[in-house]
């Protein structure tokens, strides 16, 4: 409360412009503040049908609060996204259901392909209109990296469910086990529904690619994350190394202290100055006792006595055109129990090559941004699949968006 | 070294080492408290009222909180002392025993007739009070018995009690005034025909300050009725200013006067005594923080009267009276217009939407797509500047370019803030309302310039008699 009351109530705030759902941030910290509960979530809600995940996920230091007038006033930023947790909370405590946007039903149906942030928005969109809509995944829970891919101390599998349920309430059907990574599947998708809707996310991670590699001591970061949070890693003991400096390393490297790691590093051949994790992430890493080598490449996976490895590495140099060389004679080697590669996702190449007259630029499907329709018009698209792998946020913005421009289409088709 | 100011005062024949009393309220309670007031600083106390024993219900107080501040303002149901006469009589001599040098009044409220007041008066100035305060103020319980604010609120009856008062006092009698009246100068004029020596006001303001939305009773809550208050603290200070303002600048009406009504600081305190208020008088602030608040007002008038080169309170009391006048003597041809400093505005727009919707249509966020000036018709609406915001595609910065562009990008030109956010005045439309400069969260960002109209001063009182007589303009 007190914390809202510190709200300057901004117009045309900095923060909902940062947004890419545009939660209308003032709007809802003052109905916090006039404990006006469920009406501060229902305007949440109205923007970022997952507002509770990304009220944990979100990187508000560049979004949101990091936009807040309060920094150039010498103060702290309002703290939105604890607000804003609050508000989704409490609305999911007190068993607060998502509202529909019409009372009348539509017959066209519309498949949504992944159950990650992208397709759940577009799927919450399309539904609250009155449209038939069915999600695909081929895993058994909904929610993609939500549920399976972030980090457990940032959104725990049973928060991202619970928000999920929601939707699932709205009338929307899922069908988990469901591949629909071949010509014929989507041949017979493209018959059933009058649209679909392509938030089908990257494809794995990316491999070492060095000898030793496909040693069982080496588990890539999203695996990792997913046994984790899925409980099916419970408990670490020896040395970690993970490789890589992005979001999803310090998430792994993070993770891999609190299941009990002796030891926790990263390794990047790079420096400091070049890592994609956002600053106050790398904070987060070193406070956790995450310890960083700079400079240092890997090369190759060695089997080690008792079933560990040693990664044998090279040191790097930059030179005055920013290039990155090896240091010649520099091998050494790290000894440890398990190597997380932590290098990017690739993208699901085989799947968007099956979807046809959909055309794909660099693993992106090209999508008009307005309104996410790909170049096959009963095609739309989302999320990763099209922004190559940004936030929760971005999805959820990229789902709305699509889901709102296939209502429009289909409304207009039929009146 | 020069000499420090003196803030001793002498309010119509009492002397007080300064001019901070503790109202009539619970800190004056007793001898106990009192005590431990003076020792804390405060140069007299207004005895909690004293008259017929009384007894309280519990509870007794409600609030008003504003945006995270508790205390707003504060309301009572809470009736004159509790305790027996003779207590309250003999603690006040032991007090003036202990306390020769500070101020005790003796708040008095007794049922209306001569014999109970007489008897009252002497029983106070035996006990050696140095004056007496006649509460014709307190709204709530009292009233219903034909006392407190039920004798505040007919100026007959006041004056008529004064008089009964003076027949017997050898003290100073001061009369506390009600609030709850259209024009307090009436009984303020009815209380000096009856011979009083000094008046004080404001006493608390009729209230309810607010109904428990699951039980639907108001605060404050007895066995599931309320009854309403008497309102008082930082809240009520500017109709206490004003009212005091009418009585004293008022000749019928002018006694010296003890200023009450959300006082708190050394600031609100020199604003009564401008308005012409020998001593102040204060019971939330201490109710609030506790007696040890009179340091600051102290230490706080005695610095600014140093500054101002005052030596004494005599000096400045009474100089924003004649600075009050009637509308009609304003002067029509001056004129300010808002000015926005780019370099402290750290772009809330609130100034912007202010002006639009609250006040003349011309702040404009127009620096970027050029200035425009003239009416309302050649400006985009906040309506639209909101929903341009809302239909751009924004997406997390994921590495350092996009950050970078995101929040220090060329847009943002000479000042830590965007151009694009930091709204422009249009002069020409401006009308110098202040509201902007009023919402502006920043200290000193917007100030109010004058700009010479060319024109000599002319009064609306000026400016129609000359219209009267038929002049041309």
């Amino acid at each position: 409360m007190i914390e809202s009351d510190r709200c300057l109530n901004c117009f045309d705030a900095p923060c909902t412009s940062a947004c890419p759902t545009h939660i209308d941030v003032p709007k809802f910290i003052k109905k916090i503040g006039t404990g006006n509960l469920r009406g501060a979530a229902l305007s949440i809600l109205e923007a970022n049908v997952l507002a509770g995940s990304c009220s944990r996920v979100c990187p508000v230091e560049v979004l949101c609060e990091g936009a807040c007038v309060m920094h150039r006033y010498n103060k702290q930023p309002i703290e939105i996204a604890k607000l804003q947790r609050h508000a989704m909370d409490t609305f999911h405590t007190r068993g607060g259901r998502l509202p529909m946007k019409t009372d009348q039903e539509r017959s066209e149906k519309i498949a949504c392909l992944g159950a990650g942030p992208a397709s759940l928005a577009a799927a919450a969109e399309l539904r609250q209109r009155g449209f038939q809509v069915t999600v695909f995944d081929k895993r058994p829970l909904p929610g993609g990296l939500n549920t399976y891919g972030v980090a457990e101390y940032k959104l725990s599998t049973e928060d991202s469910l619970r928000e999920i349920e929601l939707i699932r309430e709205l009338g929307v059907e899922f069908r988990f086990g469901v591949d629909v990574g071949d010509s014929d599947a989507l041949a017979g998708l493209e018959q059933e529904f009058d649209l679909l809707f392509l938030g089908v996310g990257l494809g794995a991670m990316h491999t070492l690619g060095m000898p030793g590699a496909e040693h069982s001591a080496v588990v890539d970061a999203l695996k990792f994350i997913e046994d984790y949070k899925l409980g099916l890693s419970t408990s670490l003991s020896g040395d970690v190394v993970v490789v890589g400096a992005g979001n999803t390393a310090i998430d792994a490297a993070n993770a891999a202290v609190r299941l009990g790691a002796r030891s926790v590093r990263i390794v990047y051949r790079r420096t400091r100055e070049h890592i994609s994790a956002f600053d106050f992430e790398y904070e987060h890493a070193k406070q956790e006792g995450v310890a960083f080598d700079w400079l240092v490449q890997p090369v190759a996976v060695h089997a080690a006595e008792n079933g560990r490895v040693a990664l044998e590495c090279l040191k790097m140099r930059i030179d005055e055109s920013g290039l990155l060389h090896q240091v010649e004679g520099s091998s050494f080697r790290i000894e440890c129990d398990l190597v997380i590669p932590a290098i990017g996702q690739s993208p699901l190449v085989g799947l968007l090559e099956s979807v046809r007259d959909v055309q794909v630029e660099r693993g992106r499907v090209v999508v008009d941004r307005e309104t996410g329709q790909t170049t096959n018009p009963q095609y739309f698209a989302g999320g990763d699949c099209v922004n190559g792998g940004r936030e929760v946020v971005d999805a959820v913005a990229d789902g709305k968006r699509a889901g709102a421009a296939m209502a429009k289409l289909l409304e207009g088709v039929h009146v | 070294m020069s000499k420090r100011p003196d803030l001793t005062v002498d309010f119509a024949g009492i002397k007080s080492p300064n001019p901070f009393w503790l109202a009539s309220a619970p800190p004056t309670n007793c001898g106990e408290q009192v005590m431990r007031a003076f020792d804390a600083g405060w140069g007299g106390a207004v005895w909690k009222t004293i008259g017929a024993p009384v007894q309280n219900v519990s509870s007794r107080y409600s609030s008003i909180d504003w945006n995270g501040q508790r205390m707003m303002g504060l309301n009572n149901i809470e009736l004159i002392s509790d305790r027996p006469i003779e207590v309250n009589l003999r603690e006040i001599t032991e007090v003036k025993k202990r306390y020769p040098k500070h101020a005790v009044i003796a708040s008095l409220m007794v049922e209306s007739n001569r014999e109970a007041w007489h008897t009252v008066v002497a029983q106070a100035e035996d006990a050696g009070a140095d004056g007496l305060e006649l509460n014709f103020g307190c709204p709530h319980g009292m009233s219903e018995r034909g006392m407190g604010s039920a004798v505040g609120q007919v100026p007959e009856y006041a004056e008529m009690i004064t008089a009964w008062v003076k027949e017997r006092a050898r003290t100073p009698v001061i009369v506390k005034l009600t609030p709850n009246i259209s024009d307090i100068r009436v009984v303020a004029r009815a209380a000096k025909r009856g011979g009083a020596d000094a008046l004080s006001a404001i006493n608390t303001i009729n209230s309810i300050t607010g109904i428990d939305l699951d039980t639907f009773t108001p605060r404050p809550y007895v066995a599931g009725k309320s009854s309403h208050g008497g309102y008082c603290g930082p809240a009520v200070k500017p109709i206490a200013l004003n009212m005091i303002q009418q009585v004293m600048s008022d000749p019928d009406a002018a006694l010296p006067m003890s200023g009450i009504g959300g006082i708190g600081s050394w600031k609100d305190a020199a604003e009564f005594i401008l308005l012409g208020s020998g001593t102040v008088q204060v019971c939330t602030a201490a109710m609030h923080y506790g007696y040890r608040i009179v340091e600051d007002m102290i230490d706080g008038l005695t610095n600014w009267m140093e500054e101002k080169g005052f030596a004494s309170i005599e000096e400045f009391r009474g100089l924003s009276i004649a600075k009050v006048t009637e509308w009609k003597h304003l002067d029509l041809n001056y004129k300010i217009v808002a000015h926005i400093d780019e370099a402290k505005c750290i772009g809330c727009d609130l100034c912007y939407t202010a002006c639009w919707d609250g006040a003349h249509q011309c702040i404009h966020m127009d620096r970027v797509s050029g200035a425009v000036d003239g009416p309302v018709e050649m400006h985009r609406t906040p309506a639209s500047v909101e929903a341009a915001s809302r239909s751009r595609i924004a997406v997390t910065p994921v590495n350092r370019a996009d950050i970078a562009s995101a929040f220090r990008g060329v847009e943002h030109g000479p000042f830590a803030t965007p151009l694009a956010r930091i709204p422009r005045v249009d002069e020409t439309e401006c009308v110098g309302c202040n509201l902007c400069s009023l919402v502006c969260p920043v200290e000193e960002c917007i100030t109010m310039v004058e700009v010479d109209t060319g024109r000599a001063p002319e009064t609306w009182e000026e400016r129609s008699r000359l219209a009267g007589q038929g002049a041309s303009c």
